[in-house]
C-alpha cells in the first residue's frame, strides 16, 4: 500500500514558517523532515515521520506555488490564487528577498550575468550555502536589478515600492544595485576582512552624496530638466562632481598648500594622540593617496578600484602605525576642516562632499 | 422578452504571455449568452489590459436567464492565424434574478482555463432589468431563492414549510461522444463544464417552478448531484424542502417573540384544535399516560393526524437538519435504503422516466420505514449515488420523526424554545407494537414519557437537547472483498453484500458508542462504495450522551468455550482494557452524568440491546427480506471472543487513537457541549489516495488498511492544525471512493496495476478555535444568561489567526468559506445567492505540474479562488454551508495525464460581526476599489 497522492488545502492559506526557511534555505523535503524530527517537532503530538512528511510535503508545495507571486510581490497583494492575511504576505515576502550575508559578500559587485549564475556552485561549496538557496538569492538580486535600473526616482524608494520589502532590507538591495552597477573590486584579499554590512553602509554614503539624486529634489529636478538625463539617478555617480575632483588635485601638487594644510593639521593634533608622530611623518603620503583616489574617479576603471584604493592608500599605512579608531576620527575631521583656513583653496564644497563620504566610509572600515 | 441582461467588460490583469516574441498579448473579450456574441476591441500588446467597454445588452427570456449562463471568452489575437483562447469566465446569473439577492456582480473573476488552470483576471459588471412576468403558464421561477443551507436560513423566518421538492434531468454525457474522439481535450472539457452548467440552470428553474406551484418561495436544504454514469449518460438531480420564507427585518431578531405566534393564527378558524396542538410536545407529556395509551394514539394527535397537511404530501420528506424550535415532536430513528441497479444508455433525455421510477421506488419505501416506526415525516434527508461500470446504488436515508403540523399549516410559531426539552426523545411508535424490540425506560428528564436506550438520527442535534458532556465525532469503517463479476452478477453479488455491511457498520457504531459512554449519534452518514472487488462502507457521526435518555451500559466480553485458564485471562485482560478505556472516555467527554438514585424502571443498564436503523436492500425489484439487526436473542454488548468477528470488533475498537489534548471534532454543525465559538475559521479539504499493493488481500487485512488509513488522515489533520489548539472540527465530512479499472480504461490509460485504489478525502472540514477547559467553564455561564451574542470581554489570541476581514486598504476582499450554515461570532446580514460550481481541470504535463499531488493541489486552490472571487464580486465575504459535492480524480502516469472534476455549491452570504455597529456592513465595497459605480438600477 503506498500513498499515491496526498493534498492538504486551506482556505486561508497556512504556512508554518520552520518550513518556510527551511524551503528557502534549500533543504530538500527529506532532509527538511530531519531537521524537523531532530528540532522536536512530533514531541507532544501522536504522529509519525509519515505525518510529517505529508506536511512538508503540502507546505512546499504551496511555497512553490507562491513562488511566482514572489517574483513580483505587488502582484501578490492583489491575486486570488492564495488567500493571505496581509501580515503573512509581509512576512513571505521580507523572507524570500532575506539574503546569507556570506553569499552576498562573494557576489557583490559582479556583474549579474549568466556567468556568474553559474560559478554559483563553487560559491555555494566555498559558503556552505546550498546551491538552490544561492540561485534564489541571486535571481533576486538580478530581478530587484533589473527592475529598477529602467526606474526613476530614489533608488531605496523604488525598491521598497517595486518589491514591499522593509526598509532595511529595501537599504540593503540599494547597496547590492549600487554595487553591481558600478562594479566595485570587492574581492581582493586585502578587502577579506570587510563584511557586507560594512559595504552596504559606504554604498548608502555615494548614494546619498555622490550620485545625481543626492542633490536633492529641487536640485534634482533643475538637473534633469536641463540635461534631458533622467535615468540612474541613484545608480550612477555624478559625472559633473567626479570631473570637478580633478580640482583638488592642488592640494598635493601645490607644495605651499601641501605644507601649509600639513602644519595646520599637526598643530591641531599635537599632545592629542599617541600616534602623532606617525600622523606627522605620513601626513604628505596620506594626503596624496586620498586626493589621487579623488582625482582618478573620472575613469570606470578607478572607480571599480575604490574600496581597494582606500585600503592600500590609507587604511592599511594606518594600521601597520597603530592608529586607534579615535585616531582616525581626530585625523579626518582635522584634515578635513582644515583645508578650509587654506585661503587659496578655492574648491570647499566639492572637498566637504568628496571628504564627508571618504572620512564615514574609512571610519566604517577601519577595524579588523 | 421579460429581461434583459447587461454585461460591462471594465478590464484585465496577470494575463499570460501569449506572443513569445513580444512577451506581450493582445487580448480582447467575447461575451456571449445563448446564440449572442458581442466582442471587445482588441487591447494591443498589454498584460493588462483597460477595455472599458460599453454596455453589452442582451435581450432574453426569463427562462433562458434561468438556464444559461453568462459567458465570457477572453483570447489573443492574432493576425494571421487562429485567435488563441487565454480562458473563459461563466457566471450564474441567477442570484441577480431574486430581489432580495444580489443586484450587481462586479468585481475581478480569475480567467479559467481547463488545460492552463487560473490565468489571469477579468474585471466585469454584470446586470439584471426584470420585467414581471405575471403569465400563470409561464416556465421560469425567477425569484424563488434557493439555500443550500439545511435550517431556515438566519434573517429570515419560515413562514410556512410545504415540504420535498425533487428533480432530475438527463443527458448524454460528451466525453463520451462520438464527437470526442476528434476534437481537443479543452473543447470536450468546455462542452461537458457547459451542459452542466445549463443542466444545473434547467434543473433549479423545474424545482422553482414546482415550488411556486405549491405556494412557496424558497428552497431550502437545496441539494444538487451529479451522476456522471459514463457511457450511459449524465444525471444531474436535486432534492429540497419548499418553504414560504419571510424576511426578517434587522433588529427585530426573532428573540422578541413575534406577535402572531401567540395570537390566534389568522388562517386557521376552522380548527380550534391548533391553539392546543401549537402547546406542542410538552404538554403532551405533562399529560399523564398511563398504560395502554401509546403516545401517537392521544386525542390531540389523533386530530392533527386529520388535518395534518404532511399526510396529504406524497412524500413527507424534509431534507432540512435543524429546525425551529418546536417543530421536532418526536423522533423515531434512522430509516434508510438501498438499491442496486443496472446502468443502461438514456435513451431519450427528455423522458428520464427510468431514474425518477428508481427514486421514486426508494423513496416510497424509505416512506413505508418511517411509518413502521410510527412516524408520518423523515427529517434529515438525502440521496446518494455510487457507481462502478454498470452498477449503480442508489441510497436514502433519513430520520423518522413525527412534526408538529402547525409549521406546514400556519407557519412557524416562535416558540420561545430556548428552555431544554426532552419531547424529541420519546418514542413516537406504539410501546406495545414496537417495529422492532428495544430497551425502553422512562424519559430521565420529565420521568413521564418512554424514551429508547439509543437514538440514531440524521439531524443535528437540536438546540433545546440537554446534553451531558461533549460530543466526538465516531466513525466506522468497513471493508468487504467482492468476485470481480459483470453486469447482474455483480449486481446481486452486491446487493447480496449490503445488508452485511449495514449490519456490521452498525455494530461499529454501536459499540463505539457504548465505548464512549455515549447514547446518541447525530448526522449519521453511511457512505457505500462499490469497486471493482471490494465494497467500502464509512458511517460517520456525531455522538453524544443525551441527559433525556439512560447511561449506556458497558462492554461485556465472554468466551464461548470457557475452558482452560489462559484462554479466561485473555478475556479477562481484554475486559479490563476495554473498562479502561471506557472510564478514561468518560473523562476525556466530560461525560458525569447525574446518578439516578431512584432506578424507576429496572436497572439503567439495559441487559438488552436493539437498533433503531430501519432499512433495507432490494435489488432491481427483487425486495430483501429485512433484517433483524438485534443480533437475535444474543446480547449484542457481549461479544464473544470466539468469533473472529469479534476479535476484529475488539481490535477495531481499541485502536481508534483518542484525540490529541485541545481537539474535539464532530461531523455536525456545532460541537454538541462546547458553546463558547471564536471568529477564527479555517476551512480546509484534504484528498488522499493509496494504492493497494495486493490486490488478493482478506477482509480483515483490507478493514486494518482501512482503518489505518481513516486514522491517518486524522492524525494527519491533528498535527497540521496544532498549532490552533484550542481547535475543533465541525462537519468532518468523510467521503471514499474506489476509482474503478474499467474508467481508467476508457481514458486510454493502460491498466498494469490490477490493485484497486483507495481513495479518500475528507472534505469541507472546519477549524474553529474553541477554548480550553476554564474559559470554557467562565463562558458557558455566560452563554446561558444571554444568548451567542453576549460580547465575552477579554479578546482572544486566536483571533489574529482568522481570516480578518480588513475593511479598506485590502486589495482583495477576504471570503471565508465554511460548511456550517452561520459563522461563529458573526451576523449574517443578507444573502446574495447559491454558488453552485462546477469545473474540469485536465492535464497533459502532469510531472511538469508536480506529479498528482501537485496537479492536484493548485486545482483546489483555483476552486477556492474562483469561488471567493464570485462571492466577492456578488458583494459578498463569506460562503456558508459550502460544500465540495463532488471530486473525481483519473489519471495516467504513463501517458502523462491526469484529469480532475470538482462541484462545489454553498450560499454567498454577507455577515457583520457581532461586536460592529448596526451601521452599514463595511465590507461590501471594500472589494473592488476599482472602477464601476455600482448604481442600483435594478
Amino acid at each position: 500500500m503506498s500513498v499515491e497522492l496526498d493534498v492538504f488545502v486551506v482556505n486561508t492559506t497556512i504556512m508554518d514558517e520552520e518550513v518556510y526557511q527551511l524551503w528557502l534555505d534549500g533543504y530538500t523535503v527529506n532532509d527538511a523532515v530531519k531537521v524537523r524530527m531532530e528540532g522536536g517537532v512530533l514531541e507532544g503530538c501522536d504522529a509519525s515521520a509519515e505525518v510529517l512528511h505529508s506536511d512538508t510535503m503540502d507546505q512546499y508545495r504551496t511555497f512553490q506555488m507562491c513562488e511566482r507571486l514572489l517574483h513580483s510581490p505587488v502582484k501578490l497583494a492583489n491575486q486570488l490564487l492564495f488567500q493571505i492575511p496581509p501580515h503573512r504576505q509581509t512576512m513571505l515576502i521580507e523572507r524570500y528577498y532575506a539574503f546569507d550575508s556570506v553569499f552576498v559578500r562573494e557576489v557583490l559587485g559582479k556583474k549579474l550575468s549568466k556567468g556568474t549564475k553559474k560559478d554559483l556552485d563553487d560559491v555555494s561549496a566555498k559558503t556552505g550555502v546550498t546551491l538552490k538557496s544561492c540561485r534564489r538569492q541571486f535571481d533576486n538580486f538580478k530581478r530587484v536589478f533589473k527592475v529598477v535600473e529602467e526606474l526613476k526616482g530614489p533608488l531605496v524608494e523604488n525598491i521598497r515600492k517595486h518589491f514591499l520589502l522593509s526598509d532595511n532590507l529595501a537599504r540593503d538591495y540599494a547597496a547590492i544595485v549600487f554595487f553591481a552597477n558600478n562594479r566595485f573590486e570587492t574581492g581582493k584579499k586585502k578587502l577579506h576582512y570587510l563584511t557586507f554590512q560594512d559595504f552596504a553602509f559606504c554604498a548608502g554614503q555615494l548614494i546619498n552624496n555622490w550620485t545625481v539624486g543626492a542633490l536633492g529634489e529641487s536640485l534634482r529636478s533643475a538637473f534633469v530638466f536641463s540635461d534631458n538625463m533622467v535615468e540612474d539617478m541613484d545608480v550612477d555617480l555624478e559625472k559633473e562632481f567626479l570631473q570637478d575632483l580633478k580640482e583638488l588635485k592642488i592640494l598635493i601638487t601645490d607644495r605651499d598648500l601641501l605644507d601649509q594644510h600639513k602644519s595646520l593639521v599637526c598643530t591641531a593634533l599635537r599632545g592629542k594622540t599617541k600616534a602623532f608622530n606617525e600622523m606627522e611623518a605620513n601626513f604628505k603620503n596620506l594626503s596624496r593617496g586620498l586626493v589621487n583616489i579623488a582625482a582618478k574617479l573620472t575613469n570606470t576603471k578607478d572607480v571599480r578600484d575604490f574600496f581597494i584604493d582606500l585600503v592600500e592608500k590609507f587604511i592599511e599605512p594606518c594600521r601597520s602605525d597603530k592608529w586607534t579608531a579615535g585616531d582616525m576620527r581626530l585625523y579626518l575631521t582635522h584634515y578635513t576642516n582644515s583645508a578650509h583656513v587654506l585661503d587659496t583653496f578655492k574648491h570647499q564644497v566639492v572637498w566637504d562632499r568628496y571628504m564627508g563620504v571618504i572620512k564615514s566610509c574609512i571610519l566604517k572600515m577601519y577595524h579588523d | 422578452m421579460p429581461g434583459k441582461l447587461k454585461a460591462k467588460i471594465v478590464a484585465g490583469r496577470h494575463l499570460p504571455v501569449m506572443d513569445r516574441a513580444s512577451d506581450l498579448t493582445d487580448a480582447f473579450v467575447e461575451v456571449k449568452f445563448g446564440n449572442t456574441t458581442f466582442k471587445t476591441d482588441v487591447y494591443p500588446k498589454s498584460l493588462n489590459p483597460q477595455w472599458n467597454s460599453e454596455w453589452f445588452k442582451f435581450e432574453v427570456d426569463d427562462e433562458d436567464l434561468q438556464d444559461e449562463p453568462l459567458q465570457i471568452t477572453v483570447l489573443d489575437h492574432d493576425t494571421y492565424s487562429a485567435n488563441d483562447a487565454i480562458g473563459k469566465v461563466y457566471i450564474d446569473i441567477d442570484p441577480l434574478l431574486s430581489c432580495e439577492a444580489a443586484t450587481v456582480i462586479s468585481g475581478w473573476l480569475p480567467i479559467y482555463d481547463t488545460i492552463h488552470g487560473i490565468r489571469g483576471e477579468i474585471n466585469v459588471v454584470v446586470k439584471v432589468d426584470l420585467f414581471n412576468d405575471l403569465n400563470r403558464f409561464r416556465q421560469s421561477s425567477c425569484g424563488v431563492k434557493f439555500f443550500c443551507t439545511t435550517s431556515i436560513p438566519r434573517c429570515y423566518r419560515a413562514a410556512l414549510v410545504h415540504g420535498f421538492v425533487e428533480e432530475l434531468v438527463v443527458n448524454e454525457d460528451p466525453e463520451y461522444q462520438w464527437i470526442d474522439r476528434i476534437r481537443t481535450p479543452r473543447a470536450s472539457n468546455e462542452a461537458r463544464q457547459r451542459l452542466i452548467s445549463l443542466m444545473s440552470g434547467e434543473l433549479q428553474r423545474k424545482i422553482g417552478l414546482k415550488v411556486l406551484e405549491m405556494g412557496g418561495n424558497a428552497v431550502v436544504g437545496y441539494l444538487q448531484c451529479f451522476d456522471l454514469e459514463g457511457e450511459s449518460g449524465l444525471v444531474v438531480r436535486a432534492i429540497g424542502t419548499a418553504c414560504t420564507l419571510d424576511k426578517l427585518i434587522p433588529g427585530t431578531e426573532s428573540k422578541e417573540t413575534l406577535p402572531s405566534s401567540s395570537s390566534p393564527p389568522p388562517f386557521s378558524p376552522s380548527k380550534p384544535c391548533s391553539r392546543q396542538s401549537s402547546s406542542s410536545d410538552t404538554d403532551l407529556s405533562l399529560t399523564p399516560k398511563m398504560g395502554k395509551t401509546p403516545p401517537p394514539s392521544s386525542p390531540f394527535l389523533t386530530l392533527y393526524f386529520f388535518s395534518d397537511p404532511v399526510y396529504f404530501q406524497e412524500f413527507p420528506f424534509f431534507t432540512l437538519t435543524c429546525f425551529p424550535p418546536g417543530f421536532l415532536v418526536h423522533i423515531g430513528g434512522v430509516v434508510s435504503a438501498r438499491s442496486v441497479k443496472l446502468l443502461d444508455r438514456i435513451h431519450n433525455p427528455d423522458e428520464p422516466e427510468t431514474r425518477d421510477a428508481w427514486w421514486e421506488e426508494i423513496r416510497q419505501e424509505i416512506k413505508s420505514h418511517a411509518k413502521a416506526l410510527g412516524c408520518h415525516a423523515v427529517v434529515g434527508y438525502s440521496e446518494s449515488t455510487t457507481i462502478c461500470e454498470e452498477v449503480c446504488i442508489l441510497s436514502a436515508s433519513g430520520t423518522a420523526a413525527m412534526l408538529n403540523p402547525r409549521f406546514m399549516r400556519e407557519g412557524c410559531l416562535d416558540a420561545g424554545g430556548s428552555e431544554h426539552s426532552c419531547g424529541f426523545c420519546h418514542i413516537p411508535y406504539d410501546e406495545f407494537n414496537m417495529p422492532f424490540p428495544a430497551q425502553l425506560t422512562y424519559c430521565y428528564h420529565c420521568r413521564r414519557q418512554k424514551v429508547p436506550d439509543v437514538l440514531f438520527t440524521t439531524i443535528d442535534l437540536p438546540a433545546e437537547a440537554a446534553v451531558t458532556g461533549k460530543g466526538c465525532l465516531i466513525q466506522a469503517r468497513l471493508c468487504r472483498t467482492k468476485k470481480k463479476a459483470q453486469g447482474e452478477v455483480n449486481a446481486t453479488a452486491i446487493s447480496n453484500l449490503l445488508p452485511f455491511m449495514e449490519y456490521e457498520l452498525h455494530t461499529q457504531l454501536m459499540n463505539k458508542l457504548k465505548l464512549r459512554c455515549m447514547n446518541a449519534l447525530f448526522g449519521l452518514r453511511i457512505q457505500i462504495s462499490v469497486g471493482e472487488n471490494m465494497l467500502l462502507g464509512l458511517a460517520s457521526a456525531t455522538g453524544v450522551y443525551l441527559s433525556a435518555l439512560p447511561a449506556p451500559g458497558g462492554i461485556q466480553i465472554t468466551g464461548k468455550t470457557p475452558s482452560d485458564l489462559s484462554y479466561d485471562q485473555h478475556i479477562s485482560t481484554m475486559q479490563k482494557r476495554i473498562n479502561d478505556t471506557i472510564a478514561m472516555n468518560k473523562e476525556l467527554y466530560n461525560i458525569h452524568p447525574l446518578e439516578c438514585i431512584e432506578e424507576v424502571v429496572g436497572s439503567p443498564i439495559p441487559d438488552r440491546q436493539r437498533s433503531r436503523l430501519f432499512r433495507s436492500t432490494s435489488e432491481s425489484s427483487d425486495e430483501l427480506s429485512e433484517l433483524d439487526l438485534s443480533h437475535g436473542k444474543k446480547d449484542a454488548f457481549v461479544l464473544e471472543i470466539d468469533d473472529t468477528d469479534a476479535v476484529e470488533d475488539i481490535q477495531s475498537l481499541l485502536t481508534d487513537a483518542p484525540m490529541p489534548a485541545g481537539f474535539y471534532s464532530c461531523n455536525t454543525e456545532v460541537m454538541p457541549g462546547i458553546y463558547n465559538w471564536t471568529s477564527g475559521l479555517q476551512m480546509f479539504t484534504s484528498v488522499r489516495v493509496y494504492r493497494l499493493s495486493n490486490a488478493n488481500l482478506t477482509n480483515q487485512g483490507l478493514n486494518k488498511i482501512f482503518t489505518d488509513l481513516c486514522e491517518n488522515l486524522l492524525k494527519s489533520l491533528y498535527f497540521k492544525l496544532r498549532s490552533m489548539i484550542p481547535c475543533c472540527l465541525c462537519h468532518l465530512n468523510f467521503t471514499v471512493a474506489v476509482p474503478e479499472e474499467e474508467l481508467i480504461q476508457v481514458r486510454r490509460h493502460t491498466p498494469k496495476h490490477t490493485s484497486p485504489i483507495l481513495y479518500i478525502f475528507p472534505k469541507n472540514i472546519l477549524v474553529r478555535s474553541g477554548e480550553n477547559e476554564e474559559q470554557l467553564q467562565f463562558s458557558m455561564e455566560l452563554f446561558s444568561s444571554s444568548e451567542r451574542c453576549s460580547p465575552l470581554p477579554e479578546v482572544r489570541s486566536r483571533s489574529l489567526r482568522s481570516t480578518r476581514s480588513l475593511p479598506c486598504g485590502a486589495p482583495v476582499t477576504v471570503v471565508k468559506m465554511t460548511p456550517l450554515s452561520f459563522l461563529p461570532r458573526t451576523r449574517i446580514v443578507k444573502y446574495l445567492g447559491i454558488i453552485n460550481m462546477f469545473f474540469i481541470r485536465e492535464t497533459t504535463s502532469l510531472r511538469e505540474e508536480g506529479g498528482v499531488s501537485g496537479f492536484l493541489h493548485s486545482f483546489i486552490a483555483e476552486v477556492f479562488a474562483m469561488v471567493r472571487a464570485h462571492v466577492a464580486a456578488l458583494g459578498g465575504n463569506a460562503v456558508v454551508s459550502y460544500s465540495m459535492k463532488e471530486c473525481v480524480f483519473m489519471e495516467n502516469p504513463n501517458k502523462n495525464q491526469a484529469q480532475c472534476l470538482i462541484n462545489v455549491s454553498g450560499d454567498a452570504v454577507i455577515f457583520v460581526r457581532e461586536s460592529d455597529q448596526e451601521a452599514i456592513p463595511p465590507l461590501i465595497m471594500s472589494g473592488q476599489p476599482s472602477t464601476t459605480g455600482a448604481d442600483g438600477t435594478t
